[in-house]
């Protein structure tokens, strides 16, 4: 294809993903390096009968001046990546060496609010990627063997919490495990504790997010492998069946092989969803036992009255080089096939 | 729903431990596939009959049967079912202007996607050159930039320009984000597409748009139909972008519902909210049903052949 048929083919497109996808990057970036005005402050002496004291006031109109002025703040360099809302280097310092051992130090890590962020959005996406690839595994030879007229409605019914909007998917679960809901009453009168709610701790609440999380991707990994099965060759399979492979065996030196590139191509798209974890925990008002990222970035961006774009976007920022992080094994491998194909 | 599947699941499970060595292995995954159909259609099931109740028998601390008998719910208003939620949703709380909206949002998105994705994902697919390449990685990396940190970089230009809020706003900022899945999808999908056909045509004299436009765009349809339920799934449930960019007044249902939340549960209007999270996976049910083959060929068209 001619460069300028390309050009005017990709045109909108391209200009689309320029315009709102690769500039804001651009602009969150210069919004990280800057932080919010300080308020104008006057300090007047009021006199009164009893002698003057001195008083500050905000003086609105001049803060306001200021605001319209450089929209954007007072310039910081890179200090709001180094301060306490985020890599919080002092107080990282602080507790290497205050503290004895490994765990009172994890202890105040985890406090720190990027860190306590960071861990949960990795803690979800180490737990629930590798099990709905191997549920999702197993649900898919289990549908493949099933007669043919029970696979359409098991499709079907698959479907629903993978497509379910993720807040609404959240909520429907949300108000299930509440402890009026049916699963948290039975939990209750399971453990005989009329105290105990899935909310009420960290360890029940992460438990929770990633059920969640769990039941909303698993349809899609099913969906894929099924998918894959109806493509082994059948011609290995009767091989491997006379060579006296059991049905287990078949599996694992037939099936699993075949469907190798398929589980990377499950693996990646899991892992890109995973990361950005973030409609549960607005569902399920987990942030007093779990953030994410990409809670922490709306939870700054809905400060009321006083957004932090600074704080926003150092987290956002941070958060692209991570999924660059998590990308680069794919964009590696995919250039070397790139490459070997053009040659 | 999910006890017919699994009462008709667990009969061929019995069948096969006559005479196959390996029943235990069929046992355990035809109850598992039954243990996930229970696991996954409940929820939805218990939801949409619960949603005919009054609160107390919903969240019922007391007898979770309530729920499906729905004794306060006769107590209360002399019927088992009630569209008091409904009722309370639709009309009192005005669910239906985010309807309108959404609808808005989700119908341009989609139009506009389709129409950029597939001029774009066309080029990508006939040009064999390093740029193409490069262009589709920055695409895959945009694809798995989480949707809030693009947002945390429009709201200070769009408050400056005096253009947040309002629906068209929205809609182009979903149909930019939606540009790197739908370009991947229709590149594959017009991959597909024998290379001949529209370079015949273009021996024949046509210039590469008349090509596109004569041979090609009548044979794309299923994939550009897959292409769209996809990209309406995103529109339409998207809450990141419509939460952030859209004011009170121009919500669509999902932001809506979120703020719902927060008004209602101190007046204990939950049962509002249950209504309305009823309401809003309507549509997707209704779309699973015509659109599954669709759905399941357009989740797996990247995988199969990659």
């Amino acid at each position: 294809m001619k460069h300028r048929t390309f050009f005017w083919f990709i045109l909108p497109t391209l200009s689309a993903m320029i315009l709102f996808i690769a500039l804001p990057i651009v602009s969150v970036f210069i919004q990280s390096l800057f932080v919010e005005h300080e308020q104008v402050l006057v300090v007047s002496e009021s006199c009164g009968p009893f002698g003057c004291t001195p008083t500050t006031t905000v003086d609105t109109a001049a803060t306001a001046a200021l605001q319209e002025e450089q929209p954007l703040g007072r310039y910081n360099g890179l200090n709001t990546y180094i301060n306490r809302s985020h890599l919080a280097f002092v107080e990282v310092g602080e507790a290497w060496r205050s503290t004895e051992t490994f765990g009172a130090f994890w202890k105040q890590i985890i406090n720190l609010p990027f860190y306590r962020a960071l861990i949960f959005t990795l803690t979800y996406t180490a737990v629930v990627t590798p099990v709905v690839i191997a549920l999702g595994l197993a649900i898919a030879v289990g549908v493949n063997n099933l007669p043919r007229i029970l696979k359409g409605p098991s499709i079907f019914i698959s479907l629903l919490p993978f497509l379910v909007t993720p807040l609404v998917g959240s909520l429907i679960l949300f108000w299930m495990v509440d402890s009026d809901g049916v699963i948290g009453a039975t939990i209750q009168r399971i453990f005989n504790d009329p105290s105990l709610s899935l909310k009420a701790s960290t360890a029940l609440t992460w438990t929770m997010l990633i059920v969640y999380g769990v039941w909303h991707t698993l349809p899609f990994s099913f969906i894929t492998f099924y998918a894959g099965l109806q493509t082994v060759p059948e011609d290995t399979m009767e091989a491997a069946m006379i060579d006296g492979a059991s049905k287990w065996q078949r599996m694992i030196h037939v099936v699993v092989p075949h469907l190798a590139p398929l589980m990377s191509f499950v693996t990646l798209m899991l892992l890109m969803d995973n990361f950005r974890v973030f409609e549960p925990i607005v569902s399920f008002k987990a942030e007093a036992h779990a953030t994410s990222l990409s809670w922490i970035i709306y939870n700054d961006l809905r400060e009321s009255g006083n957004p932090l774009y600074g704080s926003a976007g150092a987290t956002s920022m941070m958060t692209i080089i991570g999924v660059v992080i998590l990308l680069t094994p794919v964009l590696i491998r995919t250039w070397r096939d790139f490459n070997r194909k053009a040659h | 729903m999910a006890t017919n599947a699994q009462s008709s699941i667990a009969v061929p499970a019995v069948n096969p431990k006559s005479r196959s060595r390996v029943p235990l292995l069929t046992v355990v995954s035809l109850a598992l596939v039954a243990l996930w159909l229970i696991i996954a259609a409940f929820p939805f099931f218990w939801t949409f009959w619960g949603s005919f109740k009054v609160q107390s028998d919903f969240f019922s601390k007391t007898d979770w049967q309530n729920a499906i008998y729905g004794v306060n719910t006769i107590r209360q208003t002399g019927s088992a079912f009630t569209l008091e939620g409904y009722q309370g949703a639709w009309v009192d709380e005005e669910f239906w202007r985010n309807v309108i909206n959404s609808g808005i949002v989700v119908f341009f998105t989609v139009v506009i996607s389709l129409t950029f994705g597939t001029l774009g994902g066309y080029a990508l697919a006939r040009s064999g050159r390093r740029y193409a390449f490069w262009l589709l990685m920055a695409a895959l990396v945009f694809r798995a930039m989480p949707h809030i940190t693009l947002v945390s970089g429009y709201l200070l230009p769009f408050f400056e320009w005096n253009i947040w809020g309002i629906l068209p706003t929205t809609i182009i900022v979903l149909v930019a984000i939606n540009q790197p899945f739908t370009l991947w999808m229709l590149h594959s999908f017009f991959l597909n597409i024998p290379k001949d056909m529209d370079e015949s045509a273009m021996v024949d004299g046509c210039t590469r748009f008349q090509a596109f436009r004569h041979v090609i765009i009548p044979v794309m349809w299923p994939g550009v139909i897959t292409t769209g339920l996809f990209s309406f799934l995103l529109a339409y449930n998207d809450f990141a972008v419509t939460a952030m960019l859209l004011s009170s007044e121009n919500e669509t249902i999902i932001p809506a519902i979120n703020s719902f939340l927060g008004t209602t549960q101190v007046e204990g209007k939950v049962m509002y909210a249950v209504a309305a999270v009823v309401s809003a996976t309507a549509p997707l049910f209704v779309l699973i049903l015509f659109f599954q083959r669709q759905i399941v060929s357009g989740l797996t068209a990247g995988a199969v052949k990659g």
